[in-house]
């Protein structure tokens, strides 16, 4: 791991809540980490297995979802699908062999812009522990 | 095994004398040994094709995807399980099917009995509760109970779980069957033992995808893998694709999967890919109390939810 490796986190966001917390934590100047590349979705029932192995594959070394707190899901119920999904996949993915630590989830409304910041951090900090990701990374062939 | 074909024979011919149904889908002598091939027959006097022995271990539920016609299907307990599984998933009507049960006492490993002789198998044949093997050079007679497939040995559903009919009386269950000793065995593992394991376990992997056309639970229009905008997942041999390609076909079986065996017969290259589907069989059971397969009334567990799932895992 060279000195200046710094985690790159791919954060899918919930539009609803999580992505207008990290929206919020920017008008109100809060100071964090800047790791994480962020997708925007509709919700966080809308993530798929595939796109958290795909950020994986293309050398994420870590992945956190986050989506509205139980109950106050915009759609209802999308979250409450979610929460047994991602249940199922945690378990599976550390079953396979993947740190516990890469996979990150959490409920953040769109007001909680001190604990979006928080979360941010204990994320980043508990990937950079870990060092580089080397599972379900596919490494390219070098072109000659 | 004699009494079950009879039985078979006759109810079969009877369902289609009659009219009640279209075609029964069963079982008829392979070309090769251990390999029964399914069957559909359309007319009552093709019922005598119809067998039934140890290496019937293909899921007939697989054959049953959208179809139209009256069917009378040839079930034993994981094939009635999956079949429940395709009414729930409106995949076939409860009303289309006539379900001939077969009280099942297991099946036999192909894999095992082959690695067990060094020349080719020319015949295997059940007597009772002995296998008779033969071979170019040899006659072997095993104990049934000794080659029986991995999850036969541990099936604590061996009775159809819906049936009209019935080819015999219902056999006993096991009861003392320890059916997730190898996926806690896994767990208990280091990260770095765990990876290693998936590792040497899919190596030989080929990405031929028997275990999934094998499957009665693999019937989306466009598979995962033969997706390409975008393409979620890689299409190569390469260790990270081999294993992205097995982790999503199990985790599209979570809550689904009634541990058949299929997909582990049909690998080419033997691969026990039931240690997968059967961490999330697991952890469904534990986590939601959820078998699958049991009950048309109940929603799978991925289908529904409770305001108090368990959420530890998240911040």
């Amino acid at each position: 791991m060279s000195e200046d490796w710094e985690p790159k986190i791919v954060s899918f966001f919930c539009n609803w809540c999580t992505y207008g917390a990290a929206d919020l934590a920017g008008v109100s100047r809060f100071e964090h980490p800047a790791n994480t590349r962020v997708i925007r979705l509709p919700c966080s029932g809308r993530v798929s297995p595939k796109f958290i192995l795909a950020a994986l594959r293309e050398g994420a070394d870590g992945v956190w979802v986050s989506g509205c707190h139980p109950g106050d899901c915009h759609y209802i119920e999308g979250n409450y699908y979610a929460r047994r999904k991602f249940a199922l996949f945690k378990n599976l993915l550390e079953y396979m062999g993947v740190e516990p630590e890469r996979v990150h989830f959490s409920w953040i409304s769109s007001a909680e812009a001190t604990k979006y910041v928080d979360v941010a951090k204990e994320v980043i900090e508990s990937v950079r522990k870990l060092g580089p990701n080397t599972r379900f990374v596919k490494h390219k062939a070098k072109v000659a | 095994m004699l009494g079950y074909t009879d039985k078979i024979k006759e109810i079969s011919e009877r369902l289609l004398k009659e009219g009640k149904v279209d075609m029964v889908i069963g079982f008829k002598k392979g070309t090769m040994p251990m390999m029964n091939e399914p069957c559909v027959i359309k007319k009552a006097e093709d019922a005598g094709k119809l067998v039934w022995d140890s290496n019937c271990g293909i899921n007939l539920a697989n054959y049953l995807t959208d179809r139209k016609e009256k069917i009378g299907i040839i079930a034993k307990g994981c094939d009635s399980r999956n079949i429940a599984t395709h009414i729930v998933e409106n995949k076939i009507r409860r009303d289309q099917l006539v379900i001939i049960g077969v009280p099942c006492k297991g099946m036999i490993d192909r894999h095992k009995i082959a690695s067990m002789s060094e020349t080719e198998i020319l015949s295997v044949t059940d007597a009772g509760d002995e296998i008779i093997v033969k071979a170019e050079d040899s006659e072997k007679t095993l104990k049934k109970a000794e080659v029986l497939q991995k999850n036969c040995a541990v099936c604590t559903h061996r009775n159809p779980v819906i049936y009209d009919e019935l080819v015999a009386d219902l056999v006993e269950e096991q009861k003392d069957a320890d059916r997730y000793a190898d996926v806690r065995e896994i767990e208990a593992m280091s990260a770095e033992e765990k990876w290693k394991y998936f590792d040497d376990l899919l190596a030989p992997c080929i990405r031929c995808y028997a275990c999934r056309n094998a499957c009665p639970l693999c019937y989306c229009p466009t598979c995962f893998v033969d997706e390409s905008r975008p393409q979620w997942v890689g299409k190569s041999t390469d260790p990270m694709d081999t294993r992205t390609f097995h982790f999503l076909r199990a985790y599209h079986c979570a809550g689904r999967c009634t541990d058949c065996g299929s997909c582990e017969r049909a690998c080419p290259a033997g691969i026990n890919i039931r240690v997968l589907t059967k961490k999330l069989e697991k952890d469904c059971f534990e986590s939601y109390g959820w078998e699958a397969g049991l009950t048309t009334e109940d929603r799978p567990p991925l289908d529904t939810y409770k305001l108090n799932d368990p959420e530890d895992f998240i911040k």
